[in-house]
């Protein structure tokens, strides 16, 4: 008995049964096309949020006031004493072993041009802020060493400003704005960094932090001792290696100069990069597991729905085993013309699936900030399953129905 | 005169069909075969001690009331089923020793069966279903096709190759399947009430071709019916009742199908070439 032979037999039963054959491809189609979309954009949304944090600057490692609940849903918790100037300035004097310090304070305020107005956040930070966040401006420039030094009333507008400040064309370069009522004049426009789950990271202005605390906020900026406060001490560590020593330094520094007692937690936080990764990672993990598991249920659906035109044709097909028993058909080649008939269909079903899964994943990702990334290993997870599903249930009637005889499967109801 | 298949064991008959029995091994030899149902606690006897002997080249028509056995009979002589109990020969060869892969070579080179329901391929040509015994028999496409076709003009259907088995009529779909049992040029033919569904003009038909398969191709017939002037076809009637034979008699006024048994008649010649 020629293998050809077989395999064209399974050929013309599959066109001679074009609905069977049309259903059993469409449940495993289903079923890895689900799969296959569903894993690519968990994985799509867990690489993009890497991204995003890994874009705020390198071996980044920030301090803020307040104690940070670390985790998913955490917040910031107990008595907020405000960082100070002379923290930072001991930070920056006495940290070993980092590339840069800086600090900034932000406070959210009231932007005005003309009739147009916008409510952000202003930030003052310091001159080393575009190396330290890795983000520059992209037109105009940054706050400079001068700005600093002269408490300058300028200011570099985040895209989200500009758009609602200034008519569409209008070039803000040199145009003054009102800030809390107080007028800057425009030197730059930031690049922008897109709106994410972090919120619209281009609803930003820049000024000088000596502007900021001294002529734009003055009495605000003083804690109660009469210091200038602070919101964020931003420093760069040389490696990821690096990172957990230098946060132990900070640790310990702030806490002797706040004088904590060794019992007490911080009331300041400080935040790695990775840190702030593994928060959000664990929450795109919960939502990747969340998708695979909708990704596990329409496998299985799929599956069910292999298995039910594959059932429902088992009466139909044991008759038809039997009769080809009855003219002379060796169980083995029953075996190979019915394997051939799920293996080809489970491929065939597999590699649509495959087609639009991907396509999928790609058109959901159109309408979204993400590329989908599509895994070898979800592939072969989706294609395993839904042809050992289809095979199972394509030959095991077939391998029950070979081992009865002729008249019994002829019979069988 | 037709090209005449001599099989190994096949002497060809006579006309009158008087055989010297004893010179010759038996080609089907069943001893005490009993079929027994079990449903629940009833015991069906469906046979019940049945011994037959038939030698190469008879016509032999088996007949009974329903419910007898007839089927149950054909289908383990067949080798479709097995006996429950006794002992069935095939050539010398006992039957119940034999595994999976040589059944199957039996069913398909031996065997031509027909079945009382057809059991044709739904959805598939006639000429296609009488192609399948061809394709586990490893015949190349070709000759296949050759020698389906000449199957179906044998039977009167070479008009209607392209049919599928539900466009054709009960009659015409149990020539399909006869078609298909003689494809293989077998040297049993089993045939389930192969005239039941047909009327008297298509049964003479179906007779004048039992007739000239067994004669000039040596084939060795057997057949249900019900009908005694179709029994009256063969050389030899066993009656059975109740899955035990009754009655066993020579055919003394053979009725001869066939209008004219001299003309030259390429179909069977064909199949009697195409031994595989
Ligand atoms: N698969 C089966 N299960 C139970 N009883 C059966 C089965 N097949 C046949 N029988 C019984 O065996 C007897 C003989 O059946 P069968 O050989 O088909 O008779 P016939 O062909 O002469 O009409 C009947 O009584 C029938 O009911
Ligand atoms: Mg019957």
């Amino acid at each position: 008995m020629v293998l050809g032979e077989l395999i064209k037999l399974a050929f013309n039963t599959l066109a001679a049964n074009k609905t069977r054959a049309f259903l059993t491809m469409l449940g495993i189609s289903i079923g890895v096309a689900a799969v296959i979309a569903l894993m690519s954009i968990g994985a799509g949304v867990q690489e993009y949020i890497t991204q995003q944090f890994a874009s705020a600057g390198a071996n980044l490692i920030g301090v803020v006031p307040g104690r940070i609940q670390r985790g998913p849903g955490g917040g910031a918790f107990g008595a907020q004493a405000p960082l100070t100037m002379s923290d930072y300035r001991a930070v920056a004097a006495n940290v070993a072993n980092v590339l840069d310090t800086s600090a900034d304070f932000a406070r959210p305020s009231v932007f005005a041009y003309g009739d147009n107005t916008s409510e952000v956040n202003v930030t003052g930070v310091m001159a080393n802020f575009s190396a330290i966040r890795n983000w520059n401006a992209r037109s105009g420039r940054m706050i400079d060493e001068s700005d600093v030094a002269g408490r300058s009333r300028v200011v570099a507008l985040g895209q989200t400003v500009v758009n609602d400040l200034f008519e569409p064309g209008e070039d803000p370069i040199g145009k003054v704005v009102r800030i809390n009522n107080v007028p800057f004049r425009v030197i730059g426009v930031m690049e922008s960094k897109g709106a994410s789950f972090l919120g619209d990271q281009d609803a930003v202005a820049f000024i000088p932090i000596t502007t900021a605390q001294e002529r734009l906020f003055g009495q605000q900026s003083l804690s109660v001792t009469g210091e200038r406060t602070i919101s964020t001490i931003y420093l760069q560590a040389p490696s990821k290696e690096s990172v957990p020593s230098v946060m132990a330094q900070v640790d310990e520094l702030l806490r002797e100069r706040r004088r904590i007692p060794a019992d007490e937690p911080s009331d300041f936080s400080v935040l790695s990069q990775d840190e702030l990764i593994n928060t959000f990672g664990a929450v795109t993990g919960v939502l990747t597991v969340f998708l695979g598991a909708i990704a596990a249920i329409s496998l299985l659906v799929g599956g069910i729905g292999i298995m039910n035109i594959m059932l429902v044709s088992v009466t139909e097909r044991t008759r038809e085993i039997g009769l080809r028993k009855a003219i002379g058909a060796k169980p083995s080649a029953i075996l190979t013309q019915f394997l051939t008939e799920a293996v080809f269909l489970s491929l065939i079903g597999g590699l649509v699936g495959i087609a639009v899964g991907v396509g999928g994943a790609m058109a959901i990702s159109r309408f979204a900030e993400f590329q989908p990334v599509v895994q070898v290993s979800t592939i072969v997870l989706a294609v395993g399953f839904s042809i050992a599903v289809g095979l199972f249930f394509g030959i095991y009637p077939a391998r029950r129905a070979a081992r009865l005889n002729p008249i019994e499967a002829l019979r069988f109801e | 005169m037709l090209n005449v298949q001599v099989k190994e064991q096949v002497i060809p008959v006579g006309l009158n069909g008087h055989v010297n029995e004893h010179s010759r091994q038996p080609v089907i030899e069943a001893r005490d075969i009993a079929k027994i149902y079990r449903m629940g606690d009833i015991e069906v006897r469906a046979l019940d001690g049945v011994s037959l002997t038939i030698y190469p080249g008879e016509l032999t028509a088996i007949m009974g009331p329903s419910g007898s056995g007839k089927t149950t009979l054909m289908n383990i002589l067949g080798c479709l089923d097995q006996p429950t109990r006794g002992t069935y020969r095939l050539d010398g060869v006992d039957v119940e020793k034999l595994n999976d892969n040589q059944l199957a070579v039996i069913r398909n080179k031996k065997i031509g069966f027909v079945f009382q329901s057809f059991n044709l391929l739904r959805r598939t040509s006639a000429i296609d279903n009488v192609e399948q015994p061809l394709i586990y028999a490893g015949v190349p496409p070709r000759e296949r096709r050759e020698r389906a076709k000449a199957a179906l003009e044998a039977v009167g259907l070479g008009h209607r190759l392209k049919h599928h088995a539900n466009e054709l009529s009960g009659g015409q779909q149990q020539r399909v399947a006869i078609a298909r049992a003689l494809v293989n040029n077998p040297a049993i033919i089993l045939a389930d009430e192969p005239t039941g569904n047909l009327d008297s003009k298509s049964g003479a038909e179906i007779m004048c071709l039992f007739q000239r398969l067994n004669e000039e191709n040596g084939i060795t017939v057997i057949f249900v019916t019900h009908d005694p002037r179709i029994a009256q076809h063969t050389r030899r009637v066993i009656r059975i009742a109740d899955g035990k034979i009754v009655d066993d008699y020579p055919v003394t006024d053979q009725i001869i199908a066939c209008p004219d048994k001299a003309l030259p008649d390429p179909i069977l010649e064909k199949l009697g070439h195409g031994v595989g």
